[in-house]
């Protein structure tokens, strides 16, 4: 780690004013940032902790009945909290890294650093949410552009995510044996109407909408409507735990899964 | 009834107090007065020319006291190898320079080329960072087959290849193998990868070196398996230092696993820098370089083959491996694909001919060596692979075909220069039988195909070598130390006693088991007895602890000091009881007069060995202190059959452990507790061999699994709960325990297991793919049903 201040401001306000300075980033949970910074990876020379901000914090609903959700919530508290409202959403908070991982970890901090093997980007996209930051709202469909790249401008922070809740939806995760992210996993979330399906951890371009069964599905919601549906192996991500074939293969039984849990 | 003390008891693990509190002392808990930390800077290329090693920015750096590069060290020994093997043709292997830090070359990603020694750990390497390296890079050696071939990039440009060795045994059996073959009704053929393997012990390596200016005494603190052995290799062949002006402690150690067994470069650069610094100097290894430092294990390439008879008898068997070395000999590597490996091919079975090719191999990778059963488990997974390649080949039973090969005589001379002295191969198959729950395997079958899995179950065999000895045998297959055991144990004078071992205890509870040992012989509680071992100050001279050796070769040590001391206790008895000496008798603490009510308490001899007022001072000496050093005759053999369970997924190719069982014969116990968590320990890096663990470099010798991110180990939700059973004992006829050593067999029995039943599953799933390579991970499995 190199020499960094720590800057802890307790409003938004604050937050963008703070992360004005030279070289500064925002940190929430650290899980990402302090392997990073331990690795000497990074170097900047101001950490702007979000964690003391009152306002990024905690589950509530909207006029919309959307799931309000502060960017600065920790995977715990969303595992619990969003269990009643949206089970699939709180059943892959739950199942993201291990106790301690999920006691520091923030929503905001996930998904904005859009890992291409992150959970809940997969959650976002598949729900239709809204990512709230500090300037402006911005459409999930807008929001992931790539691996580790979001609509996010310098400076700018994810203060809240407004989730749709669907009618019904179901996360299925295939891990990667070490790392225990998903080697594939699938978010399913079918709204009256139509349904939508994201997959993370596949794809060279982080996590995308597979559009062909989401057209599949929206006409009939079963299993079965997606046999013989196929994504291609090319864009997809290989390496020492799945060529992109098997990756794509996964996509199909993990959509399959999602959709078989639900019906 | 199960005995509270003493020899058979499951005493609870007293060690494990400190261990769980927290109340631990681990090489990083001790820091000296006025130490410095070193950063040591590390090549990230695999193999280049080093032209340079600018540090002069670096030495202006807020903190550093001194850097050190490759050319402090020109006058300074080479990292000793402690085996060398003679080839087929008579050669001695080829023995490269090993550096303490880089000079000339880098030869493997993570070779230490400067260390920087500083005032904090964050300025040396903040110092390390503005050394200016100028390397040309090379062509990286990797792939095996490819740096033997001629012409290949060479490792060491002063060797002759990149072959350390071509090893042949017995070279004497290769015409009559060769014949055995061309006789044969059947031959069975299977070529397979032993995969590389990173330790991974809890506690990384450790380093402290000290000096004494005042005194010229040199003290190193190290995370070793073996304390003495480091001070021998360090000291003799490294650093000149004699032993009585050297000592090593390695205290609580946390885990070991056979990569702490290895004198390492780092142990070396403490102890020099500290004279040179005059301060104590510290180097804690972080979870990354161990990836790229820790001595590395398995990593063979290897065809087999077995020939059978027309009534499928083993008639002869023929294996060619190429073994990796790394870049640089490792303190036993040498002896891990040969003398570890060869020596067991025979197996559980009586083939009367074999033949064992090794050729080892320089790589532009970390050094290999010794991992959880060294050699064994390659022997072992190659071995119990093909049996049951013959039995599918030829549509038997694979249980059958083991059983009609057993050896079921002993003892029994192998073809490759062993003698088993004891062992009882078809009871452990007749208990793995029982406890397995074969005849409900069906049933289970039938469930999980419901569910739409595949289900398979695999066996297999093993026979291991532990207790590794005699001395004058080893010396003669190349080892350069012996392999004996020692024990000091002092009688205090209130009865109370202290054993010295040379044995090393990293998690193996030998704080525990071996007080157990004297407390049966004597009779006395087992608190009444304390084990220090660990520091070179207050132990004889030892060889540690790996090889599953520690009870059959330290224990025995004990066992025969505590020997020397009850006869001299009897002596003294004798005088206080005013008997002969032959009819005194020790038993539950008391010496006593046979046929007599006449007895005198343990406490009370004792006492009277420290205050000689009535004593026989014309035929004795006071006190009450002997020391022993154990040969053994022979190595021991411990052998089983394993059972495992798996459940396929056929649509993503997962495969989760559903049963598993091992029935082992270990000989006579001393802590049935202590036996079976090392099984449980040793099969879940067995399962992690054949599951999930791999160590990949790319073709430019980049290590690919360098963290936990890639690497991926057993975690308890990964493995079952396991059905052992070790009341088959064939108790060893040459120690006088009658043990023989657990520490390895979960670890070497468990792969083949674990493939054959994958194999198993996939083959009631319509695929028969003959054989997949380890790790059985979800995409290799899906690809295989696929291809
Ligand atoms: C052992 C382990 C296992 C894990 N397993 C999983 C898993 O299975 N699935 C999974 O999805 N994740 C997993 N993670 C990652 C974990 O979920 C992280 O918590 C998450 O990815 C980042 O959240 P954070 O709050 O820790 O962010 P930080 O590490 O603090 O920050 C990450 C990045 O986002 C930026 N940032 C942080 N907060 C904001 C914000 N509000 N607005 C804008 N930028 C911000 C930071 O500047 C940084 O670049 C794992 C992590 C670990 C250590």
């Amino acid at each position: 780690m190199y020499n960094f201040d720590v800057e802890k401001p307790t409003s938004i306000a604050d937050a963008v004013a703070a992360l004005g300075r030279e070289e500064a980033q925002p940190i929430s949970g650290g899980q990402t940032l302090i392997p990073t910074l331990k690795a000497r990876l990074a170097m900047p020379s101001v950490l702007v902790s979000l964690r003391g901000i009152a306002e990024m914090q905690g589950i509530s609903t909207d006029g919309q009945g959307r799931l309000c959700i502060g960017g600065g919530t920790l995977h715990a508290v969303v595992a619990k909290e969003a269990a009643a409202q949206y089970p699939a959403l709180a059943g892959l908070a739950a199942r993201i890294g291990d106790p301690a991982v999920r006691n520091r970890g923030t929503i905001g901090g996930s998904v904005a650093n859009n890992d291409p093997s992150a959970c809940y980007p997969s959650a976002v996209l598949a729900s239709g949410a809204t990512v709230v930051t500090n300037a402006r709202e911005i459409a999930a469909d807008d929001f992931f552009e790539g691996m580790f790249a979001t609509a996010l401008e310098e400076g700018e922070i994810v203060t809240e995510v407004k989730f749709p809740i669907p009618e019904k939806a179901h996360y299925e995760k295939f891990i990667q044996p070490a790392s225990r992210f998903p080697l594939v996993a699938v978010f399913v979330a079918k709204f009256a109407d139509g349904v939508r399906v994201a997959v993370t951890g596949a794809s060279e371009n982080g996590v995308f909408r597979w559009t062909d069964a989401e057209d599949a599905l929206s006409s009939n919601f079963d299993a079965g409507a997606i046999e013989g549906l196929t994504v291609d192996g090319g864009g997809m991500i290989s390496d020492l735990h799945g060529s992109g074939d098997y990756r794509a293969h996964l996509v199909g039984v993990m959509t399959k899964r999602a959709v078989a849990a639900l019906t | 009834m199960p005995k509270d003390g003493g020899i058979g008891a499951s005493s609870k693990r007293r060690e494990d107090i400190r261990f769980l509190t927290g109340e631990g002392n681990y090489t990083d808990d001790i820091n000296l007065h006025g130490q410095a930390y070193v950063f040591f800077l590390r090549s990230d290329i695999a193999h280049g020319t080093l032209n340079s090693v600018d540090t002069s920015a670096a030495e202006a750096m807020p903190g550093v006291v001194k850097i050190f590069t490759g050319a402090d060290f020109e006058a300074v020994g080479s990292i000793p190898c402690g085996w060398q093997v003679t080839d087929k043709h008579g050669e001695v292997m080829q023995e490269p320079r090993h550096p303490v830090l880089a000079h000339g070359k880098v030869r493997h990603v993570g070779e230490p080329i400067a260390a920087v020694v500083a005032e904090s750990l964050s300025e040396a390497r903040d110092a390390a960072e503005a050394i200016v390296l100028d390397i040309t890079d090379l062509p990286a050696v990797i792939d095996m087959k490819e740096a033997v071939k001629a012409g290949a990039p060479k490792v060491h440009d002063d060797l002759t290849s990149n072959l350390c060795y071509d090893w042949g045994f017995v070279e004497e059996n290769k015409g009559a193998v060769d014949q055995a073959f061309k006789d044969a009704a059947h031959v069975t053929t299977l070529e397979l990868v032993n995969n590389r393997l990173v330790a991974n012990p809890m506690e990384p390596r450790v380093a402290v070196g000290d000096y004494a200016r005042g005194t010229g005494d040199h003290t190193l603190y190290t995370t070793s398996q073996n304390p003495h052995v480091i001070r021998l290799l360090m000291g003799a062949f490294v650093l000149g230092i004699p032993e009585h002006k050297l000592r090593v402690v390695a205290p609580d150690v946390g885990g070991g696993f056979g990569t702490k067994i290895f004198h390492y470069q780092e142990e070396a650069f403490c102890t020099f820098a500290a004279k040179a610094c005059n301060r104590p100097v510290k180097w804690t290894s972080s979870r990354s370089e161990a990836f790229m430092s820790d001595a590395h294990g398995r990593d063979h390439v290897t065809k087999i083959q077995m020939a059978l008879d027309k009534d499928n008898n083993f008639t002869a068997l023929r294996t060619d491996t190429y073994a990796n070395m790394g870049a640089y000999l490792s303190t036993f590597a040498p002896s891990v694909p040969t003398w570890l490996h060869g020596t067991l091919m025979a197996g559980n079975y009586k083939t009367p001919l074999i033949y064992v090719n090794v050729k080892a191999v320089f790589t532009n990778t970390v050094p290999v060596d010794a991992y959880r059963g060294a050699g064994r488990p390659e022997a072992t997974y190659q071995l119990e692979r093909l049996v049951d390649k013959c039995a599918h080949e030829l549509g038997v039973d694979p249980i059958a075909l083991r059983r009609q090969n057993f050896i079921t005589e002993f003892p029994y001379a192998t073809p490759v220069a062993v003698e088993y002295d004891t062992g009882d191969y078809v009871a452990t198959m007749d208990k793995l039988e029982e406890i397995s729950d074969m005849a409900g395997f069906a049933a289970r079958r039938t469930a999980s195909e419901a569910k739409g899995k595949l289900r398979g179950f695999g066996v297999n065999c093993y026979i291991e070598a532990c207790g590794i000895a005699p001395s004058n045998l080893v010396g003669q297959l190349g080892a350069r130390a012996g392999l004996y055991e020692s024990a000091t144990v002092r009688v205090n004078a209130t009865g109370g006693l202290v054993v010295m071992t040379g044995s090393h205890s990293h998690g193996q509870g030998h704080e525990t088991a071996f007080p157990q040992v004297i407390a049966e012989m004597i009779g006395i509680p087992e608190d009444m007895i304390e084990i220090v071992h660990g520091d070179t100050a207050n132990t004889p001279m030892g060889m540690g602890t790996y090889g599953s050796r520690s009870l059959a070769v330290g224990g025995s040590a004990m066992v025969r000091a505590t020997e020397k001391i009850i006869a001299k206790a009897k002596k003294i008895a004798s005088h206080l009881l005013e008997a002969s000496e032959g009819d005194i008798e020790l038993k539950d603490g008391a010496f006593s007069v046979a046929g007599t009510d006449k007895s005198v308490a343990w406490g009370d001899v004792t006492l009277a060995a420290y205050v000689p007022h009535n004593y026989p001072l014309e035929d004795i000496e006071p006190g009450l202190e002997e020391t022993a050093f154990y040969d053994p005759s022979n190595f021991t053999y411990p052998s089983g059959a394993y059972a495992c369970e798996v459940e396929l997924d056929p649509e993503t190719g997962h495969v989760t452990i559903e049963r598993f069982a091992a029935a082992d014969d270990f000989g006579n116990i001393v802590n049935p507790m202590i036996v079976t968590g090392q099984v449980h320990g040793g099969l879940a890096q067995g399962i992690g061999q054949a599951l999930m663990e791999n160590c990949t470099y790319d073709s430019d010798g980049q290590l690919l699994s360098a963290s936990y991110m890639d690497y991926a180990m057993p975690r308890a939700s990964d493995l079952p709960f396991y059905t052992v059973d070790h009341s088959c004992q064939t108790p060893c006829t040459h120690n006088p325990l009658g043990v023989k050593g657990c520490g390895e067999a979960g670890a070497i029995g468990s792969p083949p297991a674990v493939v054959n039943a994958v194999l198993d599953a996939m083959r009631s799933g319509g695929k028969d793919v003959g054989h997949i390579d380890m790790p059985v991970t979800p995409a290799r499995v899906w690809a295989a049903m696929n291809g």
